[in-house]
């Protein structure tokens, strides 16, 4: 049986109309020897053989249960109780359904509408969306706002060269043909005062992270008169920070943050194999009206009952699409649903807990890898659930060890971002990690490396 | 349904057909807002998005936005212009468009390129028989 529709006749008719002879003249600027390839597939398989295949095949993946992980770099890996589970399983919940009648989707519109909440609660911004694809694309869209605040005037956005290398490389693909001019990332030696000393009329916003990529942090006081710069020259500050690590940290909102966006995916969602994930984007309210994405809002019906609408979607989406600023259609509804029940079920206090859980547990295997032989721990700058690690050997050659003769998935090796930093590594530590697990790390480290 | 001759219109101002109007205050100066016709089009105005003091737009420019619970409009330059004052009331009381369209409720003050072009702009009169076609039409 074939599935393409068209007759021969039909064929025919395409081909004349685009001049050319026959299928094999049409394809004639396709290398020969890729053009038709043999595709040697195997015979078919009923369902039971390919279960068990596939099973095989995915027994070789190196899955987390059975391997100790030391990865983060934007990812982290963290408990999710299992109500989070069995909250967003339901069917209510589990459909792609957009709430855009909200007489038909009253719980979908609440579980956002508390998201949001929380999430302001957490960031300390006036107003959190519903949520973008992920902490990269979040940070592209947080560009392209402050332009947009700036009415289009100003064009340039200063990045830390410390925010996350894939946000960084997202924003310019994002900002590809908008004539934004992207700075500040040419160089790990600007740090927020040579970022300070790139601020002009043209300045659009300044992104950075906190915790930063390398995991170091700021104090509040040092972001607080950044803040302060970034506002003198007409700009807008955009924070990305990690959602767990404020469980202990300053908020940005506190500091001076205009735009607080980052991954949400630390909240509830599992790792994934990489995604789905969900962006979190927080602003102050007088921007609200330039911020891409949507909000839920809490009213009042006609009898005076508490009910939730859309209060404010994407109006260039609906009315105005010829001068859009942002093609965000949709949010992570699910992923975000996730983050939501996660930040119900834990409160303010088990948030904090987790986040001090993180930070004690780093700090501990920071000690151990400090006194192992040929490793040096970065301690120059304070750090929450990740630091740089000079290694004695190549990163991605003992991890490769590690991997395979310990079942430990090592470190980010940080070469891979910064070149200058090729002998380092970034290891990050969490609260599912048992004092004998970093212990596990420390005694493997010392074997691979010698 | 609104009728045209229920609709107000102001003698001393000249309008668009994007249903700007447009009054001159002496000189090269103007004062521009929205017509009743555009507020009652749009119905209930919730923001007025402003352009900044010293913006120029040539004439048929977009200078601001007017979001409504049903729409979100372009507004439209009657003439070229440098904007000399914004009506700083419509951020609170964006409101003021819906309630007093000609007079609490403008939107800019410019300064004209040039007066004449007020020439090629509907009187009310104009406008009325405009307005009354338009609503023939069913609107928009």
């Amino acid at each position: 049986m074939t599935y393409v529709p068209h007759s021969e006749a039909d064929r025919q008719a395409m081909l004349q109309t685009i001049g050319v002879k026959s299928i094999d003249e049409l394809f004639a600027v396709v290398p020969e020897q890729v053009r038709y390839p043999a595709l040697k597939l195997p015979a078919p398989m009923s369902e039971q053989e390919i279960l068990r295949e596939l099973q095989q095949m995915s027994e070789r993946n190196r899955d987390l249960q059975h391997n100790l992980c030391f990865l983060g770099a934007g990812a982290y890996n963290h408990f999710v109780p299992s109500v989070v589970d069995h909250v967003i399983s339901r069917s209510e919940f589990f459909t792609a359904y957009t709430p855009y009648q909200p007489e038909v989707s009253q719980g979908t519109l609440q579980t956002i509408f508390e998201y949001q909440s929380m999430m302001c609660a957490l960031t300390g911004m006036e107003v959190v969306n519903a949520s973008h694809y992920d902490g990269a694309t979040a940070a592209a869209e947080a560009v392209i706002m402050a332009v947009n605040v700036a009415r289009g005037k100003r064009r340039k956005a200063i990045v830390s060269p410390f925010l996350h290398p894939e946000y960084r490389q997202t924003i310019r693909t994002y900002t590809q043909g908008m004539e934004i001019q992207i700075v500040g990332d040419e160089s790990t030696r600007n740090d927020l005062a040579a970022l300070a000393a790139m601020l002009d009329n043209q300045t659009a916003c300044v992104i950075i992270q906190n915790p930063d990529f390398l995991g170091r942090i700021e104090s509040p006081e040092a972001l607080s008169d950044f803040a302060a710069k970034v506002h003198a020259a007409g700009a807008l500050l955009v924070v990305s920070a990690n959602p767990i690590s404020l469980g202990l940290l300053v908020p940005p909102g506190e500091y001076g943050a205009d735009i607080a966006i980052g991954e949400g995916q630390p909240l509830g969602n599992e790792l994934n194999y990489g995604g789905p994930y969900l962006g979190y984007f927080g602003c102050r309210e007088e921007y609200v009206r330039k911020m891409a994405g949507r909000l839920a809002g809490q009213t009042i019906d006609v009898h005076g009952q508490r009910g939730f609408v859309l209060a404010l979607s994407t109006r260039e989406q609906h009315i105005r699409r010829e001068k859009a600023t942002s093609n965000i259609c949709t949010n992570q509804a699910l992923c975000a649903l996730a983050a939501g029940v996660y930040l119900a079920a834990l409160g303010r206090c088990g948030l904090s807990q987790v986040a001090k859980l993180c930070y004690h547990k780093a700090h501990y295997a920071a000690e151990r890898i400090d006194g192992l032989k040929g490793f040096k721990v970065d301690r120059a700058k304070p750090f929450f659930n990740e630091f740089i690690v000079s290694c004695p050997a190549k990163p991605g050659k003992l991890n490769r060890k590690l991997l395979k003769e310990h079942n430990i998935v090592g470190g980010f090796e940080l070469g891979r971002a910064y070149p200058e930093m090729e002998d380092k590594m970034l290891v990050c530590v969490t609260e599912l990690h048992t004092r004998d697990d970093i212990d596990r790390l420390a005694k493997a480290l010392k074997e691979v490396a010698s | 349904m609104t009728t045209a001759s229920e609709l107000r219109y102001d003698e001393n101002c000249r309008y668009t057909k994007t249903s700007e109007w447009i009054r001159p205050m002496g000189g090269k100066k103007a004062r521009i807002g929205i017509t009743d016709y555009a507020q009652d089009q749009l119905s209930d105005i919730v923001y007025v998005e402003m352009p900044e003091v010293g913006d120029h737009f040539a004439k048929g420019k977009p200078f601001a936005v007017a979001e409504s619970v049903k729409a979100t409009s372009d507004c439209y330059m009657p003439v070229g212009g440098e904007i000399t004052a914004i009506n700083g009331d419509l951020e609170g009381s964006p409101n003021l468009v819906n309630e007093d369209p000609y007079g609490a409720g403008w939107f800019v003050e410019i300064e004209m390129d040039d007066p004449a072009e007020l020439d090629d702009l509907m009187d009310a009169k104009a406008y009325e028989a405009f307005v009354a076609e338009e609503l023939a039409k069913g609107g928009h």
